[in-house]
């Protein structure tokens, strides 16, 4: 008997049974924990071994202050991605602290939304970071020619995005093209200084890039043959390329044989006539988007009918013609994905003689073409069966009836938006059936009650995304329905359903992986649901109350001290003081915030607040409090990264929604 | 050479032409190539400049043949005729090349010498064509077979080589293949090499002359780029291969002269037979005679010396270095003549002897020639543009064209920029500024949250506007323990009040930042 005790004592002795794991099994375990941040926070408190090896094993990190850079890069000696997205800031000093403590461990560095560096610390992170290969300096506003220059030196570096870095020109860009051959991700999107030149350098220099984003940059004809000589170029944005036209893609009579996708959008010189020269020689292509470009007409579509491996095409805000669409019906190849948002002329002789011929459609956007009727409907039921993807917000003359056809038949769908549209219960019955729904638009469904979503509820359990928008007929039962049947639900928006109170939020407080809660203008919810929610939904980050009169600093509390991932709220119109606002200065995260038309609020409380958030990147006021606060507390904040914007609205009292709707008409009817 | 330094200097100043601009620019050329001796072989070059770099696409389509056919080489008047085909294909020509002069630079030297190569075969057919005169049909046939083989090896290389230029080759040897196809029609009818002298339509010669009025368009980029080094041996480059294009004459089908070191050298050619002054224009000799009596006023006496008899044939003239070992020296391998006393002096001047003329600007560039130095002297210090091998560029994209072409080249961001873009963006001296102006205006009433010894301005910066904003906590009667966040105020103040997400706003591609917005509209337009 005494043998097992003495080895047991020896066991609680010497070894802890967790030393027995080996690094990698512990390894294994943490690579498992990543649906909840918290998780892995939790357990590396759990032990000190625990948080040696967590520390160990973290790869990717996002901080939310550049402060704390020091000492976290300390703990987690092998990160290879920094997310600094975050960051309201991110200044020379911290990318020397970054680029000495991760040395050639980091791979992949995110800048965007951070841009207070400049050439000096993005020169330390390219000469230290041997191996970076990723980078992101988006929005790098004040980053001049010298910067790029810096970055140039990064020569491993094969994914660059330097989106809106408006100070660059050709010669920077020139220089990252001599320095940086490696690349095969780029994008120069609004780059304003950035011409042919130096386009043309990248293209002649980097031969690797696969994808190459020009979107509204003031190129010309010039730079496009050697783009297209790009021996592996799969990629091609010319979004807003203004400077491209007709003429120029005739003379091209070459086109780029590796190129899968182009989107030509809003190029608003090229027709047809360019279209068809420049996909010519481009027989691969599967993705093409020519949103608001030159009329979808018979010439254009006979245009595009040699590609013949054509997957996808997206024609949105484009006009239609009918033999345009009856010409694409004819095609040969068989489409995945068509997207006819907001294109004008699309009837339902077009879009049937279009959607009979592409069966295997995955996906549709048919959003504000409102012409189409129950016919169309019914051709796209009887055809594509496989649809996962189906948008028609705003097909109003679509009657009740033609609903119930998307449900019997259209079993695979996944993403739903039938947004302002006349669905009722029966429809609603009919498309609980499609049990793999996850995103389910029902915003502005004036004929649906609690009836149909219970059914909703009931079927589609995999839920993600429910959107009730001013879908007046629904009460708590039905939003009780959903929060019991789908418990993945992660965004839920009931903003204006009037008659929703507390027992709705209470019984979402279940959906444990909310992140996002729009309820703005429901006059019932009071800080008691708020709090139920705060409690259950942990990875709250986006939380709009607006026109929640009831909700008060009391609601306030709660979020504060359990909504620690919250990163979005707006608190206008409630009836939070500064009591409230300044409580959520505890939350770390908490990166924008929408306060207008607050009776309770102070300016010396707003002052208090602001001040104490110290994560604040974006914040909506009210006007007057600009001339009632000091304006060096404005320079501050600002300088901490912090973005005002000032509204001068007056306070709007909530509408008749029945008259609402008729305003949203005739704002519609005005626009056409 | 005065005349060629204006034109350089206009063309090279004015970095972007509009399309706008353009005609006018053009026909201004035109006026003065007119007035301007035809002798002068910059002005080929000179137009091929403006068409390729200047011209978008086609709208100076006029324009753009009449400064061909107003630069002909000299003694070559039949040059003038072209064919309106002929024009077209220099145009369409052109017009690939101006899509892409930087990418192609690369290959267009290696595709320049093997289209020479053709050109040279194609001469040899017109020489030969006048031998066999008269022979039996099986040697000329055999004679084609014989060209068309080596015409098919050297395109069939030329396609390999050049792969990935294949549109450019595709191009070129579409503008060739009639020229060959010509030639397969016109070895037959043979006309002796020596006619060429007179101005009748010369369909062989014609036909050489497409092939190079492709050419002069591809090895143009090549000519650029070295040119803007401005060393003497570019200028000297751009003299000899302008007067080589469409030349290489079969030998013997020329008179080859050569000047003496003190004839070339010597600083009037004319001389006065009555009172022996010197003048360097023939022309000027004869205003000069004016004086020595009304003999030498009459018309005739004024009137330009016809060089030639007109009906009579007369051997081309063509010129030799003196300097032995020289390539344009008759005696060498490889001899390339020179083609009129012009060429033979500029040659011999920057070649053989010293360079005395030095920049008064930059007092680095050293000239032999004085107009070459005018030249220089036109946009010395003008150059702005400068690559990491020191070379400066007057031309944006003159130095793009450069830095494609070599490798490890860079372009160099100049270096107030530099310093600039490196201490930070602009807008972070108005963030110092801003916050130092918090620091003023109020109270500094430092408790804790001053820490000692801190070391830069920046710190002290920083520290001042944390305090400052613990001061308007206190104001505000707070208790300043009560917020753990306080110690995270300390931040390098920087302002920039631009709104991250601003870019979602459509209307925002006309935001401009409010540092260096200007350049960003400049190159916007």
């Amino acid at each position: 008997m005494s043998h097992p005790i003495m080895k047991k004592q020896k066991v609680f002795e010497t070894i802890n049974i967790f030393d027995l794991l080996s690094e990698e099994i512990v390894f294994l375990i943490l690579d498992c924990l990543n649906t909840n941040p918290l998780d892995k926070k939790s357990f590396s408190l759990a032990c000190k071994s625990f948080y040696s090896l967590e520390s160990k094993h973290r790869k990717k990190l996002r901080p939310l202050r550049q402060e704390h850079l020091p000492k976290i890069l300390t703990r987690y000696p092998s990160i290879t991605h920094l997310d600094l997205s975050l960051c309201p800031r991110i200044t020379d000093n911290s990318l020397t602290t970054i680029s000495s403590a991760c040395n050639s461990t980091l791979r992949s560095i995110d800048l965007s939304k951070s841009g207070a560096f400049s050439g000096s610390g993005l020169l330390s992170l390219s000469l230290n970071c041997k191996n970076l290969v990723e980078i992101d300096i988006s929005n790098a506003i004040g980053l001049k020619d010298a910067g790029a220059a810096a970055l140039a030196e990064a020569k491993n570096l094969e994914k660059l995005w330097m989106g809106r870095c408006k100070l660059v020109t050709d010669m920077g860009v020139g220089c990252i093209a001599v320095g940086c051959k490696k690349l095969k991700v780029m994008s120069l999107k609004w780059c304003l200084g950035v011409g042919d030149l130096g386009v043309g350098l990248i293209a002649v220099k980097c031969k690797e890039i696969r994808s190459l984003d020009l979107s509204y940059l003031p190129i010309t004809n010039k730079c496009l043959p050697s783009i297209l000589k790009l021996q592996y170029l799969e990629d091609l944005v010319l979004e807003g390329c203004f400077g491209i036209d007709d003429d120029s893609l005739a003379a091209l009579k070459h086109g780029c044989k590796s190129l899968k996708a182009l989107d030509m959008s809003s190029c608003q010189n090229i027709s047809h006539l360019g279209l068809s020269s420049l996909t010519s020689g481009t027989g691969g292509l599967q993705q093409l988007t020519l949103a608001y470009g030159s009329p979808v007409t018979l010439a254009l579509a006979d245009g595009l009918k040699k590609l013949s491996m054509l997957q996808s095409i997206k024609l949105d805000g484009s006009v239609v013609t009918c033999a345009g669409l009856k010409a694409m019906g004819n095609w040969c190849v068989s489409l995945k994905e068509l997207s006819l948002s907001k294109c004008l002329g699309v009837t339902d002789e077009g879009l049937s003689s279009v959607v009979t011929k592409h069966r295997n459609l995955k996906k549709l956007d048919i959003t504000c073409c409102r012409k189409i009727t129950d016919v169309s409907i019914a051709q796209i039921t009887s055809s594509c069966t496989t649809l996962s993807s189906f948008k028609m917000e705003s097909c109003t003359l679509v009657p009740r009836e033609a609903f119930v056809l998307i449900g019997q038949r259209c079993h695979s769908l996944e993403e739903l938006d039938l947004t302002d549209n006349e669905i009722d219960d029966e429809g609603l019955k009919s498309i609980s059936r499609c049990s793999k729904l996850s995103i389910l638009k029902l915003g502005i469904c004036l004929n649906i009650t609690d009836l149909g979503l219970a059914h909703v509820g009931m079927s589609c359990s995999k839920l993600i995304e429910l959107d009730l928008y001013r879908s007046m007929g629904i009460t708590d039962t039905g939003i009780s329905a959903i929060a019991h049947g789908c418990p993945d639900l992660e965004m839920i928006n009931i903003a204006y359903c009037k008659d929703i109170t507390d027992t709705s939020l209470i019984s979402l407080s279940k959906c444990s992986k909310l992140n996002t809660f729009e309820s703005r203008g429901c006059p019932f919810i009071t800080s008691l649901g708020l709090a139920a929610i705060a409690v259950g939904c942990k990875q709250l980050t986006k939380l709009d109350i607006k026109k929640c009169h009831n909700i008060n600093d009391v609601g306030m509390l709660p979020l504060a001290h359990f909504s620690q991932n919250l990163r979005q709220i707006n608190l206008s119109y409630s009836s939070v003081t500064d009591v409230g606002l300044l409580s959520l200065a505890s939350l770390g995260c908490l990166q924008s915030m929408t306060i207008l038309h607050l009776k309770g609020l102070t300016p010396s409380g707003l002052a208090a607040a602001l001040l104490a958030c110290g994560g604040l990147t974006k914040v909506k006021l009210q006007a007057s409090f600009k001339s009632l606060l000091p304006q060096p507390l404005f320079k501050h904040l600002e300088a901490r990264g912090c973005v005002f914007q000032w509204r001068d609205k007056g306070f709007q009292a909530e509408l008749d929604p029945k008259c609402w709707k008729l305003q949203v008409e005739d704002m519609v009817g005005g626009g056409y | 050479m005065d005349l060629k330094g204006s034109l350089c200097a206009d063309t090279w100043g004015k970095s972007s032409s509009s399309s706008g601009e353009l005609p006018k620019r053009m026909s201004s050329n035109n006026s003065s190539f007119a007035d301007f001796d035809s002798q002068q072989p910059q002005q080929k070059w000179e137009d091929q400049i403006i068409l390729d770099y200047g011209m978008r696409m086609n709208s100076p389509f006029p324009e753009f043949n009449q400064p061909q056919t107003q630069s002909p080489l000299p003694c070559d008047s039949s040059n003038q005729i072209k064919f309106p085909v002929q024009m077209n294909e220099g145009l369409q020509a052109n017009k690939t090349e101006d899509w892409d002069p930087k990418a192609m630079l690369n290959n267009l030297s290696f595709l320049e010498q093997k289209i020479h190569q053709l050109q040279d075969l194609v001469h040899l057919i017109v020489g030969r064509g006048g031998q066999v005169l008269g022979r039996p049909d099986e040697l000329v046939t055999q004679q084609q077979q014989l060209i068309t083989a080596d015409l098919t090896s050297i395109i069939v290389q030329l396609i390999s080589t050049a792969g990935s230029l294949l549109p450019s080759v595709k191009n070129n040897l579409s503008a060739a293949a009639p020229s060959i196809g010509q030639l397969g029609q016109f070895t037959g009818v043979l006309f002796p090499p020596v006619d060429d002298l007179k101005g009748g339509v010369q369909p062989q010669n014609s036909s050489g002359r497409k092939v190079s009025n492709n050419l002069n368009h591809v090895d143009l980029g090549g000519n650029c780029v070295t040119e803007q080094n401005h060393t003497v041996e570019e200028h000297e480059l751009k003299d000899e291969e302008d007067a080589e294009e469409g030349e290489n004459l079969p030998p013997g089908s020329y008179e080859i002269l050569q000047l003496e070191k003190e004839e070339i050298l010597a600083p009037h050619t004319h001389f006065c037979t009555i009172c022996g002054k010197g003048f360097k224009r023939d022309a000027n000799l004869r205003m000069h005679m004016r004086g020595h009596g009304d003999e030498y006023k009459t018309p005739a006496a004024l009137a330009k010396p016809h060089k030639e008899s007109g009906s009579e044939p007369m051997l081309i003239k063509r010129y030799s270095c003196p300097y032995a070992g020289c390539k344009r020296n008759k005696d060498h391998k490889k001899f390339q003549p020179l083609k009129t006393i012009l060429c033979v002096k500029n040659h011999y001047k920057r070649t053989h002897c010293d360079k005395s003329y030095i920049c008064s600007r930059c007092n680095t560039k050293k000239f032999s020639v004085i107009a070459d130095l005018k030249t220089h002297e036109k946009h010395c210090g003008k150059d702005k543009w400068l690559c990491s091998c020191g070379t400066t560029f007057s031309r944006k994209d003159k130095l793009f064209g450069h830095i494609a072409l070599f490798q490890g080249h860079t372009p160099a961001i100049p270096l107030d920029e530099t310093n600039k873009g490196l201490a930070g963006p602009s807008d972070r001296r108005e963030g110092n500024e801003a916050t130092s102006k918090i620091g003023s205006s109020i109270n500094f009433n430092f408790s804790s949250n001053v820490p000692t010894g801190n070391g830069t301005q920046n710190d002290m910066d920083t520290k001042g506007s944390a305090d400052d904003s613990a001061s308007f906590f206190s104001s505000l009667n707070f208790d300043t323990c009560n917020f753990d966040g306080f110690h995270e105020f300390p931040r390098p103040p920087f302002d920039d009040s631009e709104n991250p997400f601003s870019f979602l706003i459509p209307g925002s591609c006309n935001y401009i930042p409010k540092t260096g917005g200007d350049s960003s509209l400049n190159t916007l337009k």
